[in-house]
């Protein structure tokens, strides 16, 4: 059973690791719904999967508003089908030390980054059971695992966000639903452009491959775990990080 | 038009995979019918969705045999 035709959703698919995977499943045949949080994101989606030459579009996406994420799922089931692969991509920083850290800061992170990835996969899951087939890929970070300064509110989110993979794999594994996790190191998108340069360096020197990765390298990853070839993994975390994060 | 009953049992086969003759009004969905936890949720969504209802946790509890679902589908029409 290939990818092909399937309905894939990619939440914060207007740019970085999101497009990236978008295109990567776009290319395997995929139907794919980008979602981006502005009219002028989904517009991009559209238009940058028309130019790559796959099937899909871009739509708006709220991922903290459980109603905005059942009615854009509803949306795309009467327009594409029920969507059988969802990547849960769409997410924040708000990084700043603890004994600073406003309550709203780690509230939005939370919300934006963990409970995101529970509304939306709970939309989606009646479709993947009535199927009989389903993948879920959840976009964790190196830092969950790691820890960062100054990033207690997002390590939280993606730690929570690996131990709801486990959790929720078990769950569907007997409907022949998969669900995975990608822990991305440092990529070279717009949310690390935003690191500080002293940061920028000394971080090259913990990871061995010795340069940031591209959201392509990390698409790849998703790519196969939502493949018909990784159908025996679910509940796995796959480290893509250059090697900063060895175990 | 089929009768609550026969629509029941049909949506019952599906989602459990047994054969409708094996299903009669005492049958259990776990003891009798072989369903887990995460089958008795999916057959109240499907029931909802049949009878275009919602049935709220607390009552879906309640359903654990084809009978009480056909009597609270009969008793919320």
């Amino acid at each position: 059973m290939s990818i092909e035709g399937k309905v894939a959703l990619v939440t914060g698919a207007s740019r970085g690791i999101g497009r990236a995977t978008a295109y990567a499943l776009g290319k395997m045949g995929a139907i794919v719904v980008g979602t981006a949080t502005s009219e002028s994101g989904a517009q991009n989606i559209t238009e940058g999967l028309a130019e790559q030459g796959y099937q899909g579009k871009g739509y708006v996406l709220n991922v903290t508003s459980q109603e905005s994420v059942d009615s854009v799922v509803k949306a795309i089931t009467e327009e594409f089908g029920a969507p059988l692969i969802v990547v849960n991509n769409a997410g924040i920083t708000q990084d700043n030390l603890l004994m600073r850290m406003k309550e709203d800061e780690w509230d939005s992170v939370i919300d934006t980054n963990l409970k995101s990835v529970y509304r939306v996969a709970k939309a989606t899951m009646r479709g993947m059971t009535k199927a009989r087939w389903g993948r879920i890929v959840n976009i964790s970070s190196v830092v969950a695992t790691m820890g960062n300064m100054g990033q207690s509110n997002y390590a939280a989110a993606k730690a929570g966000m690996e131990g709801f993979t486990r959790a929720m794999a078990r769950e569907v594994a007997s409907r022949n639903i998969t669900v995975n996790a990608v822990a991305p190191g440092f990529i070279a998108t717009d949310m690390t452009h935003a690191l500080p340069e002293e940061q920028h360096k000394a971080l090259l020197t913990q990871i061995p491959l010795a340069r940031l990765g591209q959201p392509e390298e990390i698409a790849n990853a998703v790519a196969f775990l939502a493949s018909e070839g990784a159908s025996y993994i679910t509940g796995e975390t796959l480290q893509v990080n250059g090697g900063m994060n060895m175990r | 038009m089929s009768t609550i009953e026969e629509r029941v049992k049909k949506i019952v086969s599906e989602q459990l995979g047994v054969k409708e003759e094996e299903i009669t009004n005492a049958s259990s969905f776990v003891d009798d019918l072989g369903a887990d936890s995460l089958d008795t949720v999916e057959l109240v969504m499907a029931l909802e969705e049949e009878f275009e209802t919602e049935i709220p946790d607390e009552e879906a509890e309640k359903i654990t045999t084809v009978q009480e679902a056909i009597d609270y589908v009969v008793s919320h029409q």
